[in-house]
């Protein structure tokens, strides 16, 4: 087993570097194969009216008329053992893991992110709560009641749930509770500045709400799915079969199989969303690392894209390596092999 | 169909003199679907002492296992048409609330199912499923439900009960798993016992293991059993009696002595010609019973077997239009057929019972 572990985490280590040299690649090498030379490069990161040396000055700086290899050799370098910038006046030392400094503000990328990171953990951690509770259980119900009303029903709300987009559920949701009927809080409140759990849940309800929305959808009809498949095992029929009472049939037997494949998809849904939920930050305007990268991408702030996107990687490798623990402790089919 | 014409069933076979520890009589079974209503049980009776074997016989879709089913009360509600008779120890089951069958599954009557592996929950261990089903009916501690369930175990013929206890069903071989669900069937002592095709996924080797175990756990626990199959070797090598089923009904009901020695019904001798057997010359084929099992839906009208019937031409149309009554014969042999008894004795003599 731990043999397993550290094997899955040098793997883990490779593959970040893959990743890290696949998106420097494409905001790096992509231009240059297109034709754009340096100093085209260095001319987004200067004002408007910089003079032709001025221009060079910043590609020098930025690192830009090195060749590819030794740009990404820096960038690496600087995420195992620390690098020094100078941008400015002063060399400053970015303390591993560097993921280096942005092109616009000059701030180290690491800081930035790790301020970002708790928001959208809030976010992430509250909405999946919500989501696992409510699409399960509806999943359940309407497995159990197939074909009733209350299935019907339930199926086609999770259908308009996979269907609606958030900045259309959230903008609806805000003008309706927050403006309209004043229950939560406005867009925009940062819940890291909450004194109590309370005011944090008061700001987060709605993000919360819209975003579990969307996922509670498809974990209603993929609960339901695998419910409607494990009640019709033979071992639900063996546990009736002893006199157990439907609840425990339903819950120990039924739901304890059906659940397995839900972990999985739960585990890594939760990573990918750890990299920061895009939408719902933004139409929040949760102060996330989602709505971070969007910035940066519409500044061209390659050091933030690279950063969030690591970070981001990070958190999927490590939710797969998780759920696959995990299914060893869900099923003991797996274990023994 | 030609319900009118159709006989209501006279006397069930109810053996006579004997108020039966489970009766059932005159069971009906019926699955209303888009297609039309299938009737899979119509009209089954039998009885079954405490200590007797009862042996169930038919092809797919005769209504062995719907039968056995519907005594456990294990329909999904709102499935079934369930009338007749079913009685267990006096309690009348047919028509009970769910929650009192509930109570009665597991405690008096248990059953054993086909596939061993499907029918135990993968994710739980060979002891927490036993301890499970005694705890349901037991008000007792999980150590002395533990240790109740090493007993089990060991009384079936678990090899070290104390630690594979703690395996799962997929760390146990064919065999071993029956074993296991045997124990876990007769953990709460129960007086009925059904076995739904026991053997039908095991080794051969194992076969005979798992029937000799059932053999002697009916003689130590003195459990009523009733043995579902398709294999008359099994039957052979359990039942008391036998019960032969055809379209969701009775056909032939005796002995297993003289179901073996002198049938009296076309489709019993039919099953007996399809069985290989090994204490005969090998120089004759096996003889298949010609078509397939009706439709439940459109059963065939008057006696159900009449198309698949070699003899059905020898009662001058009867068998197409009268349903033929289920009636004793001689002491303890019940019989549905139109043939005369020497007509039946006729072919049996010359043309059956050399070839078997």
């Amino acid at each position: 087993m731990l043999t397993y572990i550290i094997r899955r985490l040098i793997g883990a280590v490779i593959l970040l570097f893959v990743v890290s040299a696949v998106v420097f690649s494409i905001f790096f090498l992509v231009p240059r194969l297109g034709g754009a030379t340096s100093d085209d490069l260095a001319s987004r990161y200067v004002g408007k009216s910089a003079g032709a040396e001025q221009i060079h000055q910043t590609a020098v700086k930025l690192g830009f008329t090195d060749p590819i290899y030794v740009q990404y050799g820096r960038f690496a370098k600087g995420i195992v053992v620390g690098q020094d910038y100078n941008y400015g006046p002063a060399v400053e030392h970015c303390p591993a893991p560097c993921l280096g400094y942005s092109f616009i503000t000059q701030n180290p990328v690491l800081p930035d992110l790790l301020d970002r990171l708790p928001v959208t953990l809030s976010l992430a951690a509250g909405a999946s709560i919500i989501w696992l509770v409510a699409g399960v259980s509806t999943g359940v119900i309407s497995a159990l009641r197939r074909g009733s009303w209350l299935d019907r029903s339930s199926m086609t709300v999770a259908l308009a749930g996979v269907s609606l987009p958030i900045f259309f559920t959230g903008l609806l949701s805000l003008s309706i509770f927050s403006y309209g009927l004043g229950w939560t809080a406005p867009g925009g409140a940062n819940p890291m500045d909450a004194t109590n759990p309370l005011d944090w849940a008061y700001t987060m309800i709605l993000p919360w709400i819209t975003l579990a929305f969307l996922f509670a959808a498809s974990y209603a009809r993929l609960t339901r799915a695998g419910m409607l498949e494990t009640m019709n095992e033979d071992y639900i029929r063996t546990a009736r079969a002893k006199g157990l009472r439907e609840r425990d049939v339903v819950i120990r037997h039924g739901l304890r199989a059906a659940l397995t494949p839900i972990l999985t998809i739960f585990g890594l849904d939760l990573g990918l969303l750890l990299g920061g939920a895009i939408l719902t930050e933004t139409t929040f305007s949760l102060p996330g690392l989602g709505q971070y990268a969007v910035q940066a991408i519409t500044n061209n702030d390659l050091p933030k894209v690279l950063g969030v996107t690591l970070l981001g990687a990070v958190f999927i490798i490590m939710a797969n390596l998780v759920v696959d623990l995990l299914y060893a402790v869900v099923d003991p089919r797996v274990r023994t092999q | 169909m030609s319900t009118n014409t159709t006989p209501q069933l006279g006397d069930p076979a109810v053996r006579p003199g004997i108020e039966g520890f489970l009766q059932v009589k005159d069971l009906r079974v019926h699955f209303p679907t888009d297609d039309g209503v299938v009737k899979s049980v119509d009209g089954l009776s039998f009885n079954l002492e405490r200590g007797e074997t009862l042996g169930i016989v038919g092809e797919s879709g005769s209504g062995k296992s719907v039968t056995s089913l519907s005594i456990m009360g294990l329909h999904p509600p709102g499935t079934a048409k369930i009338s007749g008779q079913v009685v267990l120890n006096g309690d009348s089951l047919v028509g009970a609330s769910p929650e009192h069958i509930r109570k009665l599954r597991g405690k008096k009557m248990a059953m054993i199912f086909q596939d061993p592996l499907s029918a135990m929950h993968p994710y739980y261990t060979v002891g927490q499923q036993i301890i499970e089903a005694y705890r349901i009916h037991n008000r007792v501690s999980k150590q002395i439900a533990r240790k109740h369930a090493i007993d089990m175990l060991d009384r079936v013929g678990i090899p070290q009960p104390s630690s594979r206890v703690d395996d799962y069903p997929h760390q146990f071989s064919g065999g071993m798993r029956q074993r296991a669900m045997i124990a876990m069937a007769l953990s709460c002592d129960p007086e009925l016992l059904i076995a739904d095709e026991p053997t039908t996924a095991l080794d051969v080797t194992v076969q005979a293991q798992i029937l000799d175990l059932i053999r002697d756990l009916q003689q130590e626990f003195n459990s009523a059993v009733i043995i579902i199959t398709h294999d008359l070797g099994v039957v052979a090598e359990l039942a008391d009696d036998i019960l032969v089923m055809y379209a969701g009904r009775g056909v032939e009901y005796a002995t297993a002595h003289e179901i073996f020695t002198a049938p009296q019904h076309p489709y019993t001798w039919g099953l007996l010609g399809s069985m290989p057997r090994l204490d005969r010359e090998r120089t004759e084929r096996l003889r298949p019973i010609q078509g397939t099992p009706p439709s439940l839906i459109n059963v065939p009208s008057g006696c159900p077997f009449h198309p698949r019937c070699t003899y059905a031409e020898l009662n001058g149309g009867a068998s197409e239009t009268d349903r033929p009554e289920f009636v004793e014969i001689s002491p303890r042999h019940f019989l549905a057929c139109h043939l005369s008894e020497r007509d039946r004795q006729r072919v049996w003599d010359n043309d059956i019972k050399p070839t078997l």
